[in-house]
C-alpha cells in the first residue's frame, strides 16, 4: 500500500461523474432511439447496440480500474485476473451467439414445426 | 512433518496467509479477486445463454421499452427506462460511498469509515426494494394478453398504443369456478382464474371495431411488433387458449415465457448477490464500530468487502445493458 495515507477522494468523485454521464447518455439514446442508429445494421447488429456495448465496457473499465483499484495492483496479478476473465467470457459469448443464430435459421426452415 | 504445513499455524498472522504476499497482494484480497473471476464467469454464462436465446428468437423477442414502463407514483404514464436508470444510479452511488469508506480506511479514520459503510448499506437496501417493486410490476402485469394454442401471445392495441383487457373487455358474468381445496380434491388447488374468460375477450374484440391485435412477430424494417388487420386478428383469436395476466415461469403476457424465465433468474441471482453483499457489509460495519480493524492496525477487510460490492455493481451494469438497452 504505497498510497497508504494520501486521499483519493477527488478522483473518486471524478470517476463517479464520468460513470453518471455515460449512464445518462445511454438512457437518452435508449429513449430516443435515433432511427439512423437503431434501424441500420453494422457488424451484425445495429450501431446503437454497439454504442451501448462500448459504453458498458467503458463503465466496467472505470469500475474495475478506479473503484476496485485494479490500477494499483502488480502487473501480472492484474493480468491473471483480467486476461482470464476477458478471454473465457469472449470465447463463451462468441460461441453461444453463433449457435443462437444457427438455431434461428433452423427454426425458420419450413419443414420444421416448432411450438415455441 | 513440518513439510506438510505450508505456514506456521501457531503464528498469529496466519489470517493473512502467514504474511506471505505474492504479487504484493494479501492472501484474502487475492482470493477475493479469484472468487470474483469465477463469479463473473457464472454471470457471463447466464448472460451468454440469454444472448443465445435472444438470437434464437430474434424476430419475436419482447421489446424492453414495452415491458418495463412503470415509475413510482406515476400511474398510467408510459415511462420506459427511467426507473432502471434510477436503480443504476443508486447502485453506482453506493459503490462510491463504498470506495470512500475504503479510502477513509487507508487513513485510519474510523468514524468516516463507519458512516460511509452505513450509506452503502442504505443504498443497497434501496436497490433491493426497487428490484422487488420491479418484480411486482412484472409478475402482476399491466395489460393482459391472450395466449394461443401454439404458445404465442396476442396483445391488444388501440390507436397504436397497447390497451389493457379491462379497457375493452365486457364481463359477461360467466360462471367460472376456481378449483380450490374446499370444492374439489383436497390435496390440490387449481390456478388462479384470470379476470376474464377467453370467450369474453373474443366477443369484446368482435364488438369493438377499433381494437386491433398485436403479435409477437417483429417487423425487421421498423423494429416494432406487427399489428394485424381486424379480419386477420379474428382468425388468430380462433386459436385462443387462455387469458394471461402478468408473468411467471410458465406464461408471460409480454411475449415469450423464456424472457420471463431469464429475467427472474438473472435479476434474481444478481439481487441475491446484492442481498448477501448487504449482509456482509452489515457485519463489517459492526466490526468497524467495535474497533476490530482499529486494533488490527488496518482496514483491509473493508477493502475486501468493497471489492465484492463493486463487483455486484459491475454485474448490474451489464444486466442493465443487455436487459433494458440492447
Amino acid at each position: 500500500m504505497a498510497h497508504a495515507h494520501e486521499s483519493n477522494t477527488k478522483r473518486i468523485w471524478i470517476v463517479f461523474g464520468i460513470l453518471s454521464v455515460i449512464t445518462i447518455v445511454e438512457v437518452i439514446f435508449g429513449i430516443i432511439k435515433p432511427a439512423s442508429l437503431h434501424l441500420t445494421s453494422f457488424l451484425g447488429t445495429s450501431p446503437l447496440n454497439l454504442l451501448f456495448i462500448i459504453l458498458t465496457l467503458a463503465k466496467a473499465y472505470g469500475i474495475t480500474w478506479a473503484f476496485m483499484h485494479m490500477e494499483g495492483e502488480k502487473k501480472w496479478f492484474r493480468r491473471a485476473v483480467v486476461w482470464t476473465a476477458v478471454f473465457l467470457i469472449s470465447y463463451l459469448v462468441v460461441l453461444l451467439l453463433i449457435e443462437g443464430e444457427y438455431l434461428f435459421d433452423v427454426m425458420s426452415f419450413p419443414l420444421t414445426k416448432w411450438n415455441y | 512433518m513440518g513439510a506438510t504445513i505450508a505456514v506456521n499455524s501457531e503464528d498469529k498472522t496466519t489470517w493473512n496467509g502467514g504474511g506471505k504476499r505474492p504479487f504484493g497482494a494479501s492472501y484474502g484480497k487475492m482470493m477475493m479477486w479469484f472468487f470474483i473471476v469465477s463469479d463473473a464467469l457464472t454471470f457471463s454464462g447466464f448472460l451468454a445463454a440469454y444472448g443465445l436465446t435472444r438470437f434464437k428468437f430474434i424476430d419475436s423477442w419482447p421489446i424492453a421499452d414495452e415491458v418495463f414502463t412503470h415509475f413510482p407514483f406515476l400511474h398510467g404514464v408510459h415511462a420506459p427506462m427511467y426507473y432502471v436508470a434510477l436503480m443504476t444510479f443508486i447502485l453506482i452511488f453506493s459503490s462510491v460511498t463504498m470506495v470512500l469508506a475504503v479510502d477513509a480506511g487507508h487513513q485510519m479514520k474510523k468514524k468516516k469509515v463507519a458512516w460511509y459503510m452505513l450509506f452503502t448499506i442504505i443504498g443497497g437496501l434501496i436497490f433491493l426494494g426497487s428490484q422487488a417493486w420491479e418484480w411486482k410490476n412484472f409478475i402482476g402485469g399491466t395489460y393482459g394478453a391472450v395466449q394461443t394454442t401454439d404458445g404465442k401471445i396476442l396483445q391488444f392495441v388501440k390507436d397504436g398504443h397497447q390497451i389493457a383487457l379491462s379497457d375493452f373487455v365486457v364481463d359477461a358474468h360467466e360462471e367460472r369456478v376456481q378449483h380450490t381445496r374446499k370444492n374439489g380434491l383436497w390435496y390440490v388447488s387449481g390456478e388462479t382464474l384470470p379476470s376474464y374468460s377467453v370467450n369474453e375477450v373474443v366477443n369484446s374484440y368482435k364488438n369493438n371495431s377499433d381494437v386491433l391485435i398485436r403479435t409477437e412477430k417483429i417487423d425487421l424494417a421498423t423494429k416494432q411488433k406487427t399489428i394485424l388487420s381486424r379480419e386477420e386478428g379474428a382468425r388468430y383469436l380462433l386459436n385462443a387458449k387462455q387469458v394471461v395476466e402478468g408473468a411467471n415461469l410458465q406464461v408471460n403476457e409480454y411475449g415469450n415465457p423464456i424472457f420471463a424465465d431469464f429475467f427472474f433468474f438473472i435479476t434474481g441471482f444478481h439481487g441475491f448477490h446484492v442481498f448477501t453483499g448487504v449482509l456482509i457489509n452489515i457485519i463489517i460495519f459492526f466490526n468497524v464500530l467495535i474497533g476490530t480493524y482499529e486494533r488490527r492496525g488496518h482496514y483491509e477487510m473493508v477493502e475486501k468487502v468493497g471489492l465484492y460490492w463493486h463487483f455486484v455493481d459491475l454485474v448490474w451494469v451489464f444486466v442493465f445493458t443487455f436487459f433494458y438497452l440492447v
